[in-house]
């Protein structure tokens, strides 16, 4: 197999664990307020993601500098043509590290609100501009000859598109809805249940509309498996929810997150990002990639690296692997700014 | 100003910010797992808890840290595209590798390190320490890589046929000779500033238990373990803060007399030498108009031959001024100012230099003052210590601000030894189809958030550095179901 085809399905693969694994984390952090009545509720919620949240995002970061250095160009003209989404979604991402680490380090209801609301809004935002980004990647925007993106932030709003950020909206809804049956007790995994029952069915219908929209207008035949294993694995997922199997449910979501980046990766190839201008303008997996001699080295370390991330990744797991309920959240012995 | 200069002052607002926590985080990643280790070898409380409280200050400063790279990472793609397109070859690699064999690790790693206290073993606690600290250092590597080959691009040729510069050699372009000169350099500063941060706090609280008095017998008894946990700290803080001011220095000079042959230009502006001079001064202070040519220098003080001595070791050898290298860049690279601007890098240079040599003086004056007895009491030594923690960060801001507008009017400097082909100017780096408007409005919501999330940081540390290092209680494994967590948000 070719490198550059190589690089390609790993940075598929990149994304489909930034997806599964940040997509759960931005679901807790939208469902907050839904499963949690209180303050210890809601610290409930957040510490089932509070060890692993960060390690989560570096599938992201990873993703990025793989792009950087696997395909330059495509790079250069993802990241400068998507300039203001990229902008918004990399607010979000701040704002939210800052808040998750922060929100409990004072002992202070007022300053706690304040950091929930900016946790809760900054995984709204990147859960839907996900979804916009990959519409467009898909659908193909405007690219000149020289390779610069000639829309502007307009062109990417497109109703394919933004039902595009409507399907990772309800998937990670599921998703985090899933996670937090898995991992509390008590109320909020009722509520998180509940939750999960409903947001599986509604997945099982934004997700298929965008498929096969996408698959009609923009794939080509074979990724109709892809779309066939998507919906199976959804309407599995809605299954082990109703059943209260949420085993079950969180793998067959993952599943369908897999068989979604199949769906946009196999719909670009070989382009990586499609020209609407002009077919010859596309960038492509051969004109937007680094040399050979940089994708061999890359392979190798990719090749070693990658098997010993996903091994402490799946120990960390391991390692906080029980359910967590009001009981297990310890009582509030930060400092206030008032005194000394 | 238009959108090449919108970029600059982006990346240097969010450059220049992001490395206020950087520093702080390697370097305490290393201490903090110092000290847990002296704890599980030593058993003694006073480690355990000085683990905890400096610890607390790694993670508050650490999400910043975080946050803001995460701007790093995609600025190059969104401020840069063109440069990215050169470049990406050849500067994506380190990036990626940092972020596959660093940021997994030191982000996974933090994890396991905050929430882990009751679900690990003593011993593999210790080791989830040291691998984040790992973690965070090899990052700081790959970045100081990346760094180093747009100072002094090597392992790389220009390739006509695709129009950029492409890998030859990743032995080369990961162990550049200019890399290795500057990460111990940029190390040593962190080390700097985390020694001064851990003396600052430590040596502000030993004035205040010494100024203290009266009391129970109990309470003068955790007084006295509080002075004498205070006063390790002190002493470790200023233990770090020595050897690590030495290292600068000498990694400093080592880099200054390397980057007189690699970027000449750079250095000759850092002294604003116009003309070439055989025994160079090294010139202490300069009035006049630096910012746009030679004409305007005025040197009212100096020291004859020191910058020949700086350059090469050789007091009397000649070291090539502004107007000749700029003689000489054009003919080689056609008509332009290969100048950069003179009063940035000037003065910028002699900040760093005399802030950074402050700093380790400092270290020198704590060890005389705590050499023995219980330390310092006076108030002037607590006020003392907190006016030196942001010393060696001003120091570090000016070394970064002038070694990157050194390199102007390059982004990529060409390599006088190298491939005479890779090279590229700042003014074809930037993103052309990015709109001024558009980085004009990242630049401002960025500086904005920024200053935002500054005040919560500070006010979070000074909080937590105000509230001391607390008894705790020593730390139970808890593998059940049950019971509440050790930590939680």
């Amino acid at each position: 197999m070719e490198l550059s085809l190589v690089w390609f399905i790993l940075i598929a693969v990149l994304w489909t664990g930034y997806l599964v694994l940040e997509g759960f984390d931005f679901g807790v952090g939208m469902l907050m307020p839904f499963v949690a009545k209180n303050d210890q509720g809601r610290r409930v919620a957040l510490n089932t993601i509070g060890p692993v949240w960060d390690g989560n995002e570096v599938w992201l970061l990873t993703a990025g500098g793989a792009t950087f250095a696997a395909f330059p160009e495509w790079y250069a003209t993802l990241f400068s043509g998507f300039y203001l989404p990229l902008l918004v979604i990399l607010l979000a991402l701040i704002v939210r590290s800052v808040a998750i680490e922060y929100r409990g380090k004072i002992d202070d209801a007022s300053w706690r609100r304040r950091w929930d609301l900016a946790i809760i809004v900054s995984a709204w935002i990147p859960s839907i501009l996900w979804g916009v980004a990959f519409g467009n990647l898909v659908r193909g925007v405007p690219i000149d000859a020289a390779s610069q993106y000639t829309g502007n932030f307009f062109t990417l709003l497109n109703p394919f598109s933004l039902l595009g950020g409507i399907v990772t909206l309800t998937l990670f809804l599921s998703h985090g809805a899933i996670f937090l049956a898995l991992k509390t007790s008590g109320e909020i995994r009722e509520r998180s249940e509940n939750l999960a029952k409903r947001f599986s069915m509604a997945a099982i219908v934004v997700a298929a509309v965008w498929a096969v929209w996408a698959q009609l207008a923009y794939s080509v035949a074979w990724t109709w498996a892809a779309v066939a294993v998507a919906a199976v694995a959804l309407i599995a997922t809605w299954w082990g929810a109703v059943k209260e199997r949420f085993g079950y449910a969180f793998i067959f979501n993952a599943v369908a997150v897999v068989a979604a980046v199949v769906l946009i990766f196999g719909s670009l190839y070989p382009d990586v990002m499609p020209s609407t201008t002009n077919d010859a303008y596309s960038l492509t997996v051969h004109n937007a990639s680094s040399s050979d001699y940089t994708l061999k080295v890359m392979t190798w370390v990719a090749v070693l690296l990658t098997p010993v991330v996903l091994a402490y990744q799946a120990w960390t797991y391991w390692v906080f692997r029980r359910r967590l309920s009001v009981d297990s959240i310890p009582e509030h012995s930060e400092p206030t700014f008032a005194k000394g | 100003m238009d959108a090449l200069e919108l970029a600059r002052w982006q990346f240097g607002i969010t450059t220049v910010y992001h490395f206020i926590f950087v520093p702080l985080t390697i370097g305490l990643s290393i201490l903090v797992a110092i000290m847990q280790t002296a704890w599980y070898r030593t058993g003694k409380d006073a480690w355990l808890r000085l683990t905890k409280f400096y610890g607390k200050l790694l993670v508050i400063n650490f999400a910043l840290g975080v946050a803001t790279g995460i701007v790093q990472e995609f600025q190059f793609g969104m401020n840069w595209s063109e440069y990215s397109r050169y470049v990406g070859d050849i500067f994506g690699a380190p990036l990626a590798m940092e972020a596959l064999a660093a940021f997994f690790l030191e982000s996974t790693f933090l994890g396991l390190w905050i929430f882990g206290w009751d679900r690990l073993s003593k011993r593999v606690h210790l080791t989830t320490v040291w691998l984040f600290a790992i973690g965070t250092n090899l990052s700081a590597y790959f970045i100081i890589a990346a760094n180093s080959w747009m100072q002094h691009p090597t392992g790389a040729e220009y390739n006509p046929a695709t129009g950029r510069a492409e890998m030859t050699n990743i032995g080369e372009v990961l162990f550049n000779p200019t890399t290795l000169w500057a990460f111990p350099h940029v190390m040593a500063t962190a080390f700097l500033v985390t020694g001064t941060v851990i003396a600052g706090i430590a040596g502000a609280w030993l004035v205040k238990k010494n100024q203290e008095s009266g009391g129970t017998a109990k309470e003068k008894k955790a007084r006295d373990t509080d002075r004498s946990m205070y006063r390790t700290g002190l002493r470790l803080g200023a233990l770090v803060m020595l050897i690590s001011g030495l290292a600068v220095i000498v990694t400093g000079d080592q880099q200054a007399k390397m980057m007189f042959e690699q970027q000449p230009m750079k250095m000759a502006a850092a002294e604003a030498l116009c003309d070439t001079e055989t025994g160079a001064q090294f010139s202490l202070l300069t009035i006049g108009d630096l910012t746009n040519s030679c004409d305007g220098v005025n040197h009212i003080l100096t020291i004859p031959k020191l910058t020949s001595y700086l350059a090469t070791g050789n007091w009397d050898s000649t070291v090539t001024g502004v107007n000749d290298l700029q003689a000489a860049y054009t003919e080689k690279y056609g008509e332009a100012d290969y100048a950069p601007n003179l009063a940035v890098t000037y003065w910028s240079f002699r900040l760093m230099i005399g802030l950074g040599v402050f700093s380790a003086m400092l270290a020198l004056a704590t060890f005389w003052l705590t050499r023995k007895g219980a330390g310092p009491s006076g108030k002037w030594f607590r006020r003392l210590a907190l006016i030196a923690i942001p010393t060696p960060y001003l120091a570090a801001s000016f070394g970064w601000i002038f070694t990157e507008m050194g390199r102007q009017p390059w982004v990529v400097a060409p390599n006088p030894t190298g491939s005479d082909q890779v090279y590229l100017m700042t003014q074809h780096g930037y993103s052309v189809g990015v709109s001024a408007g558009e980085v004009l409005t990242s630049m401002i919501i960025f500086t904005l958030i920024y200053a935002l999330l500054a005040v919560f940081w500070y006010r979070l540390m000074a909080r937590y550095a105000k509230l001391g290092a607390r008894p705790v209680d020593p730390p139970k494994k808890n593998d059940g179901d049950d019971g509440p967590l050790s930590f939680a948000y």
